[in-house]
């Protein structure tokens, strides 16, 4: 870019009024002092009649000068800007050019209008083109004669659904949904313990679809799957069917319209599919944790490519999942568990809680074999139905839980590897013992779904959970 | 005519930019080579000779033809030479 001469300048454009209003003005700066330089940003043609007008329709020279509003005065003084007056003020006009009687016949105030270089998607673009981006990632050129959604599949970065290519000015524009800084280490993904910048963690969110506004959740899901106690690495390597099932509560999840309601669960919902979606992209791309190389598991599950939706707090029964786990009411959080498909929970005919309770401890008892107790949580979705008869009656979450804990305790005798004629079950020496079905905070329970239905879901969780496998893990969302 | 695209790695980058080739066999015992003529004149001469040599290594070959050198194989022919050998040749000779 040519650096402007000393003097003034203004920035305008046609399609603005306000500039076409100011033209007379203009003209009276230029016959009186001759260094006058005009960058019109849609058409080199206006203002007619002025000598000095420079063709700014590429918005380089706006963009240097971080235009927000035109008409924009601007006095240079070796070289340096000194002043700058926006929109059309008459006397910040007269004041900064020096000549009292500018403008007058014009109106006293006019505000202007929004420049171009600032309009929405420019300003990304710009900053690319004008080599104001700091990214560190490699640059990888997609080849002339192949289609750049085809070159992310051969370089072995999706997840077998097409992804949105991840280039320069859509990463940039990803990056405007935090405030962190792009270099900044969110922490290592395993298996290859590979540092991931918020960068990287944006590069991955362009592709599996995010809007920029949902930045903060994801990179909350991506710190909380690095916390110690969620062991994502067992989790991506085990033979088993799980993986990170994401949960958000607060403010957060309408704020970006995520979906707690009707099929919450399932297809969709834009925030919820691809938040889920990132967080398994990151963990393939930046970690290398891919099936059949470390991801081991035997059958896997459709929740591998995304499941995260968000609690449905209005109407609830009872208080949020991030309340109980000791967070406020206003905080946006967003909760991890280590969990395989959804096994649904059907009772139309229920009408007291402990009649529901009944059903419900039933159905939990099948997570993973009805024989085998405390190896995997569970995550119970109680739906707005459901939730109802619960509220209706006045029991708590507390209460339901303690009725579960309750109906939830099995002889060994039942147990054991033989008992029923099946080999599977505890080892023999538990015969005397009574054993509950799933470990103290084994069982988490949640509210969403939509308000037609006497179903609740059954997300059963990893055999291996708990201390010496996979914990359930919160991290509160921030900006 | 698509314009060349840049895109940011969403690695860890470990990889090498330029993508490998896939591994050559160590050992081309027990193999089934594809010889894949792409209708050029007098490819099926060069082919002949190179399914008498491969042959005579103990080696099984089968044979498939591209309707016309003009355009890419067909898909389906492409499924057969990926799911019946573990190589291909490909005559490219006039």
């Amino acid at each position: 870019m040519e650096k402007p001469p000393d003097g003034y300048i203004v920035f305008c454009k046609r399609a603005c009024e306000t500039c076409a209003t100011v033209v007379p003005a203009m003209k009276e700066i230029a016959e009186a002092i001759a260094a006058l330089t005009i960058y019109c940003q849609d058409d080199p043609g206006f203002p007619e009649g002025l000598p000095g007008v420079i063709d700014d329709t590429a918005l380089e020279t706006s963009f240097y000068f971080d235009i927000e509003t035109v008409p924009t005065l601007i006095r240079m003084e070796d070289g340096q800007e000194t002043g700058r007056a926006v929109g059309w003020d008459r006397a910040e006009w007269r004041r900064l050019s020096g000549m009292d009687g500018l403008g007058g016949d014009l109106p006293e105030f006019r505000p202007g209008c929004g420049a171009k270089n600032v309009e929405p998607g420019i300003a990304e673009e710009l900053a690319v083109r004008f080599g104001k981006v700091p990214l560190a990632s490699r640059r990888i050129e997609s080849p002339q004669l192949e289609d750049d959604v085809e070159t992310c599949f051969t370089r072995g970065w999706t997840d077998g659904l097409p992804v949105v290519p991840p280039t320069e000015v859509r990463v940039v524009r990803m990056l405007r949904g935090t405030d962190r800084a792009a270099d900044e280490v969110v922490g290592r993904i395993p298996p290859n313990q590979a540092p991931c910048t918020v960068e990287k963690v944006a590069i991955n969110a362009v592709m599996a679809g995010c809007k920029p506004e949902y930045m903060p959740v994801v990179l909350a899901a991506v710190e909380a799957a690095l916390i110690d106690d969620f062991c994502l690495h067992g989790l991506l390597a085990t033979t088993y069917f799980s993986g990170p099932v994401v949960v958000v509560n607060g403010p957060v999840t309408k704020a970006i319209g995520m979906n707690s309601g009707v099929n919450a669960l399932g297809q969709g919902n834009r925030a919820n599919a691809t938040i889920g979606r990132t967080l398994q992209l990151v963990v393939r791309n930046v970690g290398g944790g891919r099936p059949d190389e470390i991801d081991r598991s035997t059958l896997g599950n459709p929740g591998k490519y995304t499941f995260c939706f968000a609690e449905k707090e209005d109407d609830s029964p009872w208080e949020p999942l991030s309340v109980e786990r000791g967070f406020t009411k206003d905080a946006s959080t967003v909760t991890l568990f280590a969990g395989d498909g959804v096994q649904a929970v059907f009772d139309q005919l229920s009408r007291t809680p402990e009649s529901l309770a009944r059903t419900y401890a039933l159905c939990l008892r099948n997570v993973a074999h009805p024989k085998i107790p405390m190896a995997a949580d569970a995550m119970l979705v109680v739906s707005p139905e459901h939730g109802r008869i619960f509220s209706r009656a006045g029991w708590t979450k507390s209460r339901l839980r303690e009725e579960l804990d309750g109906l939830l305790q099995f002889p060994g005798a039942d147990l054991v590897r033989g008992a029923g004629g099946i080999a599977e079950g505890v080892p023999e020496a538990l015969k005397e013992a009574t054993l509950p079905k799933f470990r103290p905070d084994g069982l988490h329970i949640v509210h969403a779904g939509g308000t037609a239905g006497l179903f609740s879901a059954i997300i059963g969780g990893w055999v291996a959970s708990g201390p010496k496998g996979s914990q359930s893990v919160t991290k509160e969302v921030r900006s | 005519m698509t314009k060349t695209t840049i895109l940011l790695d969403p690695t860890s980058e470990n990889a090498p930019e330029r993508r490998k080739r896939l591994p050559r066999p160590a050992d081309l015992q027990g193999l089934t080579v594809g010889l894949l003529d792409i209708s050029k004149a007098r490819g099926d001469i060069f082919l002949d000779e190179i399914e008498a040599r491969l042959s005579g290594k103990g080696m099984k070959v089968k044979r498939y033809q591209k309707p016309t050198f003009a355009r890419t194989a067909p898909v389906e022919l492409q499924q057969k030479i990926s799911t019946q050998c573990d190589l291909v040749i490909e005559a490219l000779a006039d």
